[in-house]
């Protein structure tokens, strides 16, 4: 084994507690100690960066400051740790310092774009973006006037009918993939993996020439449906046939000896033993269709007014609301943009969340609705 | 006979090599529609995917053919003219994607280090589940984020480095004297930085279960020698997990490149071709195709396509490059990409 | 109910006329993986209404061997066999008998207790006749749950939690009720691969008990590693032993007692005597 940064072992601080009789003792690695250095560090580095922005030096810049700052901070770690303790502690604890920097800060930018996307767009969020179109909407109309129902109609059309030809046929092909078997399969997985690599403007940009272009549609919400499938059939596919991958062989094995039949392992075993991760892995599927803008910028038209048919027809979808709409100039268009993104972002999240409830459960779940069916059936 | 172990001889065989009989495999009728149902799904999607990787060859290849190997060099476009190429837009691709990993490949071992090492128990999986949640937000929020938020603020920077650091061939700035700050908007650095966001949760996924497949046993030995916890990460931890790295790398980077929408907003469009990063202009070839779709003539879309093509192409290998490298490594079998 | 009520139905009065327990017989059976041979010159023969244990060390195809028994050795990509297996006079491979009504009446104990997690312990017990399309009415049920159970030991400790998951018992019980489950479609003959293994001592000594009570109504083949479970509960003994690079046999077979005391060959009385192993 390669040589290993070694350093002589601290004294754990104990706890005794006169006449108590026996008290576990925890061993603490980061002692009161170590925390007064930590803070005396950073205090320290922030006030020599203040002197130096300030008084010294001409630097400037609030950026500049936090990131001289966060090196002094640990430099002044790696200093005290020398002194307090070796070289060996003090790398150790810059490392340390430096990972749960890193670690917990990786939440910024997460707390960063959804603040602002909530700050941005809540201002002009009523009711009626739910319930109007922009049909009335003109250049001198408020952000809050109009709304966006016609994107959210042509996204819940484009999503559901992309949905409806990818899930099942991505379910059955997993189930040949994991199950059956064939002499198909690995070609088929090799043809499926490549094809979740697709750029998903390459997926629209095949709908866009062969639907509209050769075949001679028109832009549809159908188009967008299709060219959203390009994109969720693969992953449908490849997700479900991990999520069968998973269900132990030994259940298979053990409905076989009972006698049961192959389709019946499946459907009776193997299904409701895979039913979580298969949830989750269609909702997440979903939430990830739901967000694609470049799919639809090439083939649904967008559109003002609500239009309730997907097949014939321009559509709108939210991404594409806000997408066209944040290009303009006006300051009341962009707002509308922002209201769409809001929604478009919490619908995201709210999805992300279920999918992680439901998956959270294992299959030995039993609700109480179901355990009521089963004793009826004299099964509980 | 004396008494004989393990490894002796059985008794003497009977004479001819028994020949294993053709097991029938008598499967019942609903066994046989599940197959055939199972096995229709399974050549459907097969047909359907190779008839899109057929479509898109055979259309993308008239261009492709008119244009030679100067599709790759030649800097405008101009397909009715017989001049296009990607000779500007694929280099920008790939910075873009480059200033994306540079900033997501060490956030996200940073990451992944922290949630195996030293996160309390108790945080790992909330933690987890939020850079999760970096994935799930729509790229366009990325991009509008990227817009409204960040590029104001990043123009500071830009134009101080650009001051400072001119000297630097990335950092590079064209003309003299107090620069303007619209001079740096629309700039590969602020598209890298936007991407990245993206690319982040993918890496940190990959690099995350690999490091902690990493052998219990190979850590309490380097612990038992006096190993400090920086100690054991840096000497079994992440040599053990090179594969790791290595791989959620190159499948962030597969994503960093194919990354259409944010791109497309935060670009300002040009096609030459230039060292600075943070300096305005550049196009990547997946923004090209979006904004440049509705315009075309039937050879353009062609054009297009081709280009597409070689996206698609470029990404293909370097997932498939990906997978290979996890899947070689000692944690390999069970890390799924 | 009484007890006379859901005592096990005699043997060809269940809903399957074929319920008595039968009789297994291999005659020279050879096993392969590929090209790689691992059984050879098998033949023995299992009798109703006893059990009969495989023992031998590791590695010499006693598993193998068993699943032959009930077709489930062809499940592997390229296995093979040769020779013939007869349920009650019946070639399994060339008769007429479809695979899963071969299942159903050479049934199988798994090493690792498998209960289906998405179902209750009482869905556990009814799985297999649902799997293999067998249906039955509701009021039949409970007895048939009951029976079972009964049957495999464990009605006293699930009674009160036929609701809950099956996963949810310990390890002893989630082996029982793999048992119970394996009961109800009425095998003939009931195969087990090291059933206990994964057991502590008590559960095993609980399992034990259920087998001697079994082989009144079912013909019980069990695969051990263990020399005194195998005297404990079988009358005959199959041991095995396979050679570097050479294919399983069985050395010696015949009654638990002379097998274990006077055996004939010098191999096995090395073996039983515990010498190497």
């Amino acid at each position: 084994m390669p040589p290993v940064e070694t350093a002589p072992a601290a004294t754990p601080t104990l706890s005794l507690v006169a006449g108590a009789g026996t008290r576990a003792v925890r061993i603490r690695r980061f002692e009161a100690r170590d925390a007064v250095l930590l803070v005396g560090s950073s205090i320290s580095s922030l006030a020599l960066t203040w002197l130096l922005y300030e008084r010294l030096t001409p630097l400037s810049g609030t950026f500049g400051f936090w990131v001289s700052w966060y090196a002094t901070f640990l430099a002044m770690v790696g200093v005290t740790n020398v002194v307090e303790y070796d070289a060996v502690r003090a790398r150790d604890r810059i490392a340390t310092v430096v990972l749960w920097s890193v670690g917990l800060g990786v939440i910024t930018p997460l707390l960063l774009v959804v603040g602002y996307t909530i700050a941005r767009g809540i201002g002009a969020l009523r009711i009626q973006f739910f319930l109007e179109d922009q049909r009335y909407v003109g250049a001198l109309s408020r952000a809050d006037e109009g709304g966006g129902r016609h994107a959210i109609i042509g996204t819940l059309q484009q999503v559901g009918l992309a949905a409806l030809i990818s899930v099942p046929l991505g379910l059955l092909t997993a189930v040949y993939l994991s199950e059956v078997r064939g002499r198909l399969a690995r070609p088929l997985r090799m043809v499926t993996d490549a094809m979740s690599a697709i750029p998903s403007i390459v997926a629209g940009l095949f709908i866009y020439a062969l639907w509209i272009l050769t075949l001679g549609n028109s832009p549809s919400g159908f188009a967008g449906a299709l060219a959203l499938s390009v994109l969720f059939l693969p992953t449908v596919t490849r997700t479900s046939e991990v999520v069968l991958g998973l269900v132990p062989g030994g259940l298979r094995e053990a409905s076989l000896a009972l006698g049961g039949t192959e389709w019946r392992t499946t459907t009776g075993v193997v299904l409701p033993t895979a039913r979580t991760g298969l949830a989750t892995a269609v909702i997440l599927g979903i939430a990830r269709v739901i967000g694609e803008t470049a799919p639809l910028i090439l083939t649904i038209g967008g559109a003002f007014v609500v239009n309730a048919n997907p097949f014939s027809g321009k559509q709108d979808a939210l991404p594409y609301f806000v997408y066209r709409l944040v290009r303009f100039p006006q300051p009341a268009q962009i707002q509308r943009a922002w209201t769409g993104a809001l929604v478009l972002l919490v619908v995201v999240l709210a999805l992300f969340v279920i999918a992680r409830v439901i998956g959270g459960g294992g299959p030995d779940h039993i609700s109480r609705f179901r355990r009521a069916r089963l004793r009826r059936k004299g099964l509980a | 006979m004396t008494s004989t172990m393990l490894g002796s001889t059985a008794p003497e065989a009977k004479d001819p090599t028994p020949v294993p009989i053709a097991i029938p495999t008598n499967r019942d009728r609903g066994d046989r529609v599940y197959r055939a149902l199972a096995t229709f799904g399974g050549t459907v999607t097969f047909v359907l995917m190779a008839l899109i990787a057929v479509f898109l060859l055979t259309r993308g290849w008239d261009a492709l053919r008119v244009a030679g190997w100067r599709f790759f060099t030649e800097q405008g476009w101009e397909p009715g003219a017989g001049r296009f190429g990607i000779g500007s837009m694929l280099p920008y691709t790939v910075v873009i994607a480059l200033v994306a990993l540079f900033i997501a490949v060490p956030v996200s071992i940073g990451v992944a280090l922290f949630i195996t090492e030293c996160a309390p128990r108790r945080i790992r999986r909330p933690l987890t589940s939020l850079v999760d949640v970096l994935a799930a937000v729509p790229s366009l929020i990325y991009g509008l984020w990227g817009l409204f938020f960040l590029q104001p603020r990043l123009l500071p920077l830009s134009r101080w480095l650009g001051d400072h650091l001119g000297f630097i061939p990335i950092f590079g700035v064209s003309g003299e004297g107090p620069r303007p700050l619209s001079l740096f908007a629309g700039s590969a650095f602020v598209a890298g930085i936007v991407v990245s966001l993206m690319v982040i949760p993918i890496c940190t996924a990959v690099m995350r279960e690999v490091f902690s497949q990493t052998p219990a046993g190979e850590k309490e030995g380097a612990l038992a020698l006096g190993g400090t916890r920086w100690g054991v990460i840096r000497d079994v931890v992440l040599p053990f997990g090179r594969s790791g790295i290595i791989g959620g790398s190159m499948l962030g980077l597969g994503r960093a490149l194919g990354e259409t929408i944010a791109v497309t907003l935060l670009i300002s469009v040009a096609f030459d071709w230039k060292w600075s990063v943070i300096e305005q202009g550049g196009n990547s070839i997946a923004a090209h195709i979006a904004l440049r779709f509705s315009e075309s003539t039937e050879f353009g879309i062609s054009a297009l396509m081709g280009a597409g093509l070689v996206l698609f192409a470029i990404t293909l290998v370097v997932n498939a490059a990906a997978s290979v490298v996890v899947a070689r490594s000692r944690t390999g079998a069970a890390t799924e990409i | 109910m009484t007890m006379t009520e859901i005592a096990p139905a005699p043997p060809g009065t269940g809903r399957h006329s074929e319920s008595a327990p039968a009789a297994l017989e291999a005659r020279d059976v050879a096993c392969w993986f590929g090209t790689n041979n691992v059984l050879a010159n098998v033949s023995l023969v299992m009798r109703p209404r006893e059990v009969t244990a495989l023992i031998g060390p590791s590695g010499c195809g006693k598993s193998t061997f068993l699943r032959t028994l009930n077709r489930m050795h062809e499940l592997v990509p390229g296995a093979s066999l040769a020779g013939e297996i007869l349920l009650d006079g019946t070639d399994i491979y060339r008769g007429s008998l479809p695979t899963t009504e071969i299942r159903r009446r050479v049934g199988m104990v798994f090493q690792k207790p498998n209960p289906f997690p998405a179902m209750t312990v009482a869905e556990n017990v009814l799985a297999g006749l649902r799997l293999s399309g067998i249906r039955t009415a509701r009021d039949e049920r409970r007895t048939i749950i009951e029976r079972c159970l009964r049957r495999a030991g464990l009605w006293e400790e699930v009674k009160d939690r036929l609701g809950d998951p099956g996963r949810a018992l310990s390890g002893g019980q989630q082996q029982r009720l793999c048992i119970a489950r394996a009961l109800a479609v009425e095998p003939q003959v009931l195969l087990m691969d090291e059933p206990c293994s994964a057991l502590d001592p008590t559960s095993t000594r609980r399992v034990e008990e259920t087998i001697l009570e079994l082989q009144e109504t079912v013909t019980v083949v069990i695969v051990t590693h263990n020399m005194q479970q195998a005297q404990r509960i079988s009358r005959n003994c199959a041991f095995f032993l396979a050679g570097a690079n050479q294919p399983g046999r069985i050395v010696e077979t015949g009654d638990t007692e002379k097998l274990f005391n006077d055996p004939d060959d010098p191999r096995t009385l090395d073996y039983v005597r515990g010498r190497f192993g």
